[in-house]
């Protein structure tokens, strides 16, 4: 049981909790201001697949990464203009990127790779398998200072808590959506990158395998807070962990079977939502688009 | 809008004939979601064309093959079959002001209730894991085993939505968020008891062992003259015609879809007018959990014979795009599920027959279809003035 515990458990959590961090700090200036992002999970597929294709052809991971962050950002628009341009119902939007998403990386492979939804492999010496976690880690107190410690944060907490009221003092605030729709686009893009130039040297089809979902629950799950979120993250990170490390292990005779593990985050964060451990309160405004008065 | 508020009083007013009105109001209605997908086809068109292939080539592959006699057609019924169950569950939940992304969860644990049921009392012995042979507990005929595999997919498939709906009314907790994490944790689940309990010792695939014969259902190939019987479509398609009839009559004929729809269209006012609204959003949810369960009777009795380990093609997630193109409602839910289901269908020779472009074509569509329906407002913005494309009421 003890060789369990070591220190290759604690790396893995924390390499395994880094791409869940990126997408939930995203999901979180997303989810402040007032627009609910479930479309995180496509968010990370397409910076994972931009990440490796570009990688791939510019030999370069951080032309990759810059074009992972860009990519995000793109499709995070198409979730904006729906969402607060079209005032379309948010989770529906979140729900046609992720399906678009499973779709298009898968496409594109298709025709530009001649492969069905992989791209081909990136040398070892083009990867980043450590710079994405410095990126995390160090995002968790800037995020926090940049939502409780300047105006762009207040205004930003305003829209998504009174939106009249933010807009009654000034503030325009679709623009502040857009802003944070984008910047989780961002956020996320670089969780995917890491995903396929990080710890692996490729994009697979589907490889995200409901990180962003999980991401979206390590938020709930840490109300929405910078800390916590990323304490959510860790402890998912860590059932991740512990998950593979039991794979095959044997306590007499019998396998553990991981699937117990695996639903673990799913399980904490229901219980969580209805309240039974603390109370998770979402931003007022989440989810109704802004109608100004005339 | 006033236009047609004044044409609706008008209505009440001369309530004796208004066929020009209510032709207008169908025409808006079907209008809206054909402009949307045209509009999806025409953005596709342009990823194929960039991609490098030719469009009007790659569309008549798509919808070409699935118009064919008897195979295209047989193959389309057979893929329409889910997405009509996922489409009524979701448009279900949504008349209730709720969206139920869970489909997918409910199905799976439909799924598995059903082989289970048609394992343990068909009369089928599964050596699992261990080695050890278990013993079934009943060998029941068809007439009645059908039946009860048929009752527990509905059921299970309803218990799974009835959880998210009960935490919704009885913590706040949004279904949403929960019907996700309910997805999660039936794929969990299902594939632990198929893996160590189910599945047949030795066998490298996660299925379960063979359902017992008796709880086949028929092909529809094999009573239908001129249908050959290898098509996989099967009298599970017949049951979501008829779950598409009920699903009208129990929206709109009965006290229950009332109080389900006054919930949906306006809750506080619901709860003034003496409705019970948290039981509401509990028994829309489960009608909801229910229809999708019944992909499981696709599947496992009419297709599979089998519980097949992560066998749903993202149907829960299609259901959305089929309600919402079908504007939530059952006839609108049928025709949307049959344009998925040729696409699905046609997939298959776009990835065999075209140079570049592979069935993922058919996954980018739907979500273009579902963006493009979800901005209601970019089509009035942009036709408005043509006076067809405005919301109409109810």
């Amino acid at each position: 049981m003890n060789e369990l515990f070591n220190l290759n458990l604690l790396f893995s959590t924390i390499r395994l909790a880094t791409p869940l961090i990126l997408a939930a700090l995203g999901g979180m200036f997303s989810e402040r201001s007032g627009v609910i992002n479930i479309a995180l999970e496509g968010l990370m597929l397409a910076g994972a697949f931009t990440a490796a294709s570009i990688t791939y052809y510019a030999g370069s991971p951080w032309v990759g990464l810059f074009a992972a962050i860009l990519a995000g950002a793109c499709i995070a628009m198409i979730h904006a203009v729906v969402c607060i341009r079209y005032k379309a119902d948010q989770v529906v939007s979140g729900t046609a990127i992720n399906i678009l998403l499973t779709g298009a990386p898968a496409l594109l492979s298709g025709a530009f790779f001649l492969s069905s939804g992989s791209t081909p492999q990136v040398p070892e010496q083009h990867l980043i398998p450590y710079t994405p976690i410095v990126i995390a880690f160090a995002l968790v107190p800037l995020t926090w200072y940049v939502l409780n410690r300047t105006p762009f944060g207040l205004r930003l907490r305003a829209v998504g808590e009174n939106p009249e009221a933010a807009d009654a003092a000034g503030v325009s605030v679709n623009r502040m959506r857009y802003t944070a729709v984008l910047l989780s686009g961002a956020l996320a893009g670089i969780g995917g990158a890491y995903l396929s130039i990080g710890q692996s040297s490729l994009f697979t089809r589907n490889m995200t395998s409901g990180r962003g979902f999980i991401a979206l629950a390590a938020l709930i799950f840490g109300k929405w807070r910078p800390v916590q979120t990323m304490l959510a993250c860790l402890l998912f990170g860590f059932t991740e962990a512990i998950a593979i490390q039991l794979q095959g292990v044997r306590f007499g005779g019998e396998e553990i079977p991981n699937q117990f593990i695996q639903i673990i985050p799913y399980v904490l964060t229901i219980v969580v939502l209805a309240g039974f451990i603390g109370q998770s309160r979402a931003p007022r405004a989440l989810g109704i688009p802004y109608q100004k008065e005339r | 809008m006033n236009d047609e508020y004044k044409a609706d009083k008008l209505c009440i007013h001369h309530s004796s004939f208004c066929i020009h009105h209510l032709i207008m109001r169908l025409l808006r209605e079907l209008l809206f979601p054909v402009v949307a997908v045209v509009f999806a086809f025409i953005v596709g068109g342009i990823i194929v064309w960039l991609v490098g292939d030719n469009p009007i080539q790659v569309y008549k592959l798509l919808l070409g093959s699935a118009l064919t006699w008897p195979d295209g057609i047989g193959y389309t019924l057979f893929y329409a079959t889910p997405i009509i169950f996922t489409g009524l569950a979701v448009a279900v939940a949504f008349r209730c002001g709720l969206l139920n992304i869970g489909a997918e969860g409910q199905l799976y644990t439909a799924a598995f209730a059903t082989a289970w049921v048609s394992i343990k009392l068909g009369g089928v012995v599964v050596t699992g894991m261990s080695g050890v042979p278990v013993q079934p507990w009943a060998n029941l005929p068809g007439v009645v085993l059908v039946p009860l595999a048929v009752l527990t997919a509905i059921l299970v498939g309803a218990a799974w939505a009835g959880v998210p709906g009960w935490l919704k009314a009885r913590f706040g907790a949004h279904e949403v968020i929960t019907t996700i994490m309910m997805n999660f944790i039936a794929v969990g689940i299902v594939s632990y008891l198929t893996q160590y309990h189910y599945r047949t010792q030795g066998d490298p695939i996660m299925e379960s062992a063979p359902i017992s014969e008796s709880a086949h259902i028929a092909r529809l190939g094999s009573f239908i003259p001129g249908l050959p019987a290898r098509l996989p479509v099967n009298v599970a398609f017949i049951l979501a015609i008829v779950a598409c009839a009920l699903v009208y009559v129990f929206l709109w004929r009965t006290k229950w879809g009332y109080e389900i729809r006054a919930t949906g269209a306006n809750p506080q006012a619901a709860e003034y007018g003496g409705i019970n609204v948290r039981r509401q959003i509990v028994l829309a949810m489960a009608v909801s959990g229910g229809l999708a369960g019944m992909v499981g009777v696709n599947e496992v009795l009419g297709y599979h014979h089998r519980y097949y380990d992560s066998f749903s093609d993202n149907y829960g997630f299609a259901g959305i795009a089929v309600a919402l193109l079908g504007r939530n409602h059952p006839v609108g839910v049928f025709f949307a599920a049959l344009l998925f289901a040729m696409l699905q269908r046609g997939g298959i020779h776009v990835d065999a027959f075209s140079e570049h472009v592979s069935k993922d074509l058919v996954q980018v569509l739907q979500g273009i279809v579902i963006l493009f329906v979800a901005s209601e407002a970019f089509f009035r913005g942009s036709f408005g003035r043509f006076g067809l494309l405005r919301r109409s009421k109810v």
